[in-house]
């Protein structure tokens, strides 16, 4: 009797504040999306209506913003992909008793606040950086050109953010690996390349669906470097939400945005799992 | 063989290892840059190099509400760890040590949080505070941490459940240990450095937590957000030192950590 409830009481504070605080407010936020401003009320006062319709009207008046979103959270995890893998790689294989050491490294810009860093690359972009004037000497751009306040500097910046979150689960999937199948597979005449893409590769591909969607998901949510490195014209959804949320007092609309947000991420996530074919995740 | 064929052969070999210390320097440089601009003698917005100084670090707290932002952003990290490794932890013994009818959705429900947007948690928990008449504020933020940090705490105290050899302590109940001793003698003991791992990252995303603060927080002031608010107008300086300063002492700990591990392993 005592060993079929143990599992149970273990979940059930967890469970319970989690149904409080994440459910629930999911569920309450469902139901704002379908509100409308009250008749002669105040800004901010909204009843139940079932309008449907906010969830149409939200997505045809901000589709620029989502398009740019999914699209700038794609190249960014392609790129931080991209990049992660052979550090991973190196970490994992080629860093001897470094290893531990270099780990940390990976994580340690964390601990330097993500918003300083992400100020930082702005400073470091911007006009009085040492970036600009040394591509303009070196005649790379022209000397109207700016670095910051373009969708360039949004996607590195998400880039760079996120690329740990991509790193370690990648390094933790390569690592796994029994460097003796690499051997085997050269034994039998395979080169690099081709033991990259029949083993290391394959080998690796939960810790490459971790990542990517570790990546993904915070980078289409985000509005924190399109915010510091953007301009007007690089608005992410969620710079849509925020304003809605805190300039318009415009809770509906914020929270279709939301919802269809949240939704628009999962279909893709689920259809990215099936095609990666990995179900452990957790 | 020629030295041109040497070279060559040096970079086939060490390309990668090559490669990483680039990506080591895109990684660094802006905490490099943060760190050496805390040393600018900059007066109110820290934008341009105007000469060096160690007033900055002599004074932290020398910029207004900068501490106050920091001591905010400690307290709520520090609650929000023990919130959420405390939840975390029971949840990660429960899906990982016993097999029970739900055990999947539980997991499901460990792992929406995580693929839910930061705005979307923030914005939701928000709409329920509003909907209470709960004024965003301390508490409201602590509770919003908690919500993110429990999915990561499970999932890291979890990886290190599964990785225990179920030998130790089946060794264990062999010596007449009851349940209760084997949890406290063998399990917890193994399971520790996970669930202190897993502390620290609760806590450094706490600490780092910008989008669903901003949403839950009203008024009060945390270090992220004080550095948003302030980057339109120019960081001062005392940023960059506490940033800094926060960097160093997080790597100083993960140091002293590896030594305390490494000599407990030899002993």
């Amino acid at each position: 009797m005592g060993k079929i409830k143990t599992p149970y009481l273990l979940l059930l504070p967890g469970f319970a504040f989690l149904f409080t605080f994440f459910i629930l407010p999911i569920v309450n936020l469902a139901q704002t999306s379908t509100q409308t401003p009250v008749g002669g009320g105040d800004t901010g006062q909204y009843e139940q209506t079932f309008a449907f319709s906010n969830y149409i009207n939200a997505f045809v008046e901000n589709k620029e913003q989502f398009t740019r979103s999914f699209v700038y959270a794609t190249i960014a995890t392609v790129l931080a992909l991209a990049i992660s893998y052979p550090l991973a790689y190196a970490i994992a294989f080629k860093s001897g008793r470094w290893k531990n050491v270099l780990l940390v490294l990976v994580v340690a810009p964390f601990f330097t606040s993500f918003l300083l860093r992400t100020v930082a690359w702005k400073q470091i972009l911007g006009e009085e950086g040492f970036v600009v004037p040394g591509l303009r000497t070196l005649g790379v751009i022209s000397d109207s050109t700016t670095l910051t306040s373009t969708a360039f500097a949004v996607v590195m910046g998400m880039t760079y953010n996120f690329l740990p979150f991509m790193t370690l689960p990648l390094y933790a999937s390569i690592d796994r690996i029994d460097p003796r199948t690499l051997e085997a597979s050269g034994d039998l005449y395979a080169n690099g390349f081709t033991t990259f893409r029949k083993v290391t590769l394959p080998l690796s591909m939960p810790g490459v669906v971790a990542g990517t969607l570790l990546t993904f998901i915070p980078a289409a949510g985000d509005y924190v470097n399109a915010a510091i490195l953007g301009s007007p014209n690089t608005k992410m959804i969620g710079n849509v939400i925020e304003s809605r949320y805190f300039k318009i007092v415009d809770y509906p609309t914020a929270a279709a945005l939301s919802f269809t947000l949240m939704a628009a991420i999962l279909i893709l996530v689920t259809l990215y799992i099936r095609k990666a074919g990995t179900e452990e995740l957790v | 063989m020629s030295i041109g064929a040497r070279i060559y052969r040096w970079f086939g070999r060490n390309m990668i290892r090559v490669y990483a210390v680039f990506a080591f320097t895109y990684l660094f440089i802006p905490v490099a840059y943060t760190f050496v601009f805390s040393f600018n003698d900059s007066g109110k917005s820290n934008l341009v190099w105007k000469g060096f100084t160690l007033g900055n670090w002599q004074n932290p707290c020398g910029a207004p509400e900068v501490c106050t932002a920091l001591g905010n952003s400690i307290k709520i990290g520090l609650l929000a760890t023990i919130f959420s490794t405390i939840l975390g932890t029971m949840i990660a013994f429960a899906i990982g040590r016993h097999k029970f009818k739900g055990r999947s959705s539980s997991n499901l429900l460990i792992f929406l949080p995580m693929a839910t947007p930061e705005i979307v948690l923030g914005a939701s928990l928000l709409s329920l505070f509003l909907v209470f008449k709960i004024n965003p504020g301390f508490w409201p933020t602590v509770i919003a941490h908690v919500v993110f940090c429990i999915s990561f705490v499970v999932v890291t105290v979890k990886a290190r459940i599964a990785s225990l050899d179920p030998r130790l302590e089946q060794a264990a109940m062999d010596l007449y240990a009851n349940e209760i001793e084997t949890f406290r003698r063998v399990t917890l003991p193994l399971v520790a450095p996970g669930i202190a791992g897993a502390a620290l990252l609760a806590f450094s995303l706490s600490f780092d937590d910008f989008i669903i603060t901003n949403f839950n927080s009203g008024t009060l002031t945390t270090f992220p957000k004080f550095v948003y608010v302030s980057a339109a107008r120019g960081i001062p300086a005392q940023a960059n030192v506490i940033g800094s300063a926060m960097f160093f002492l997080a790597l100083a700990l993960v140091i002293v950590g590896q030594i305390v591990s490494r000599r407990r392993k030899v002993s």
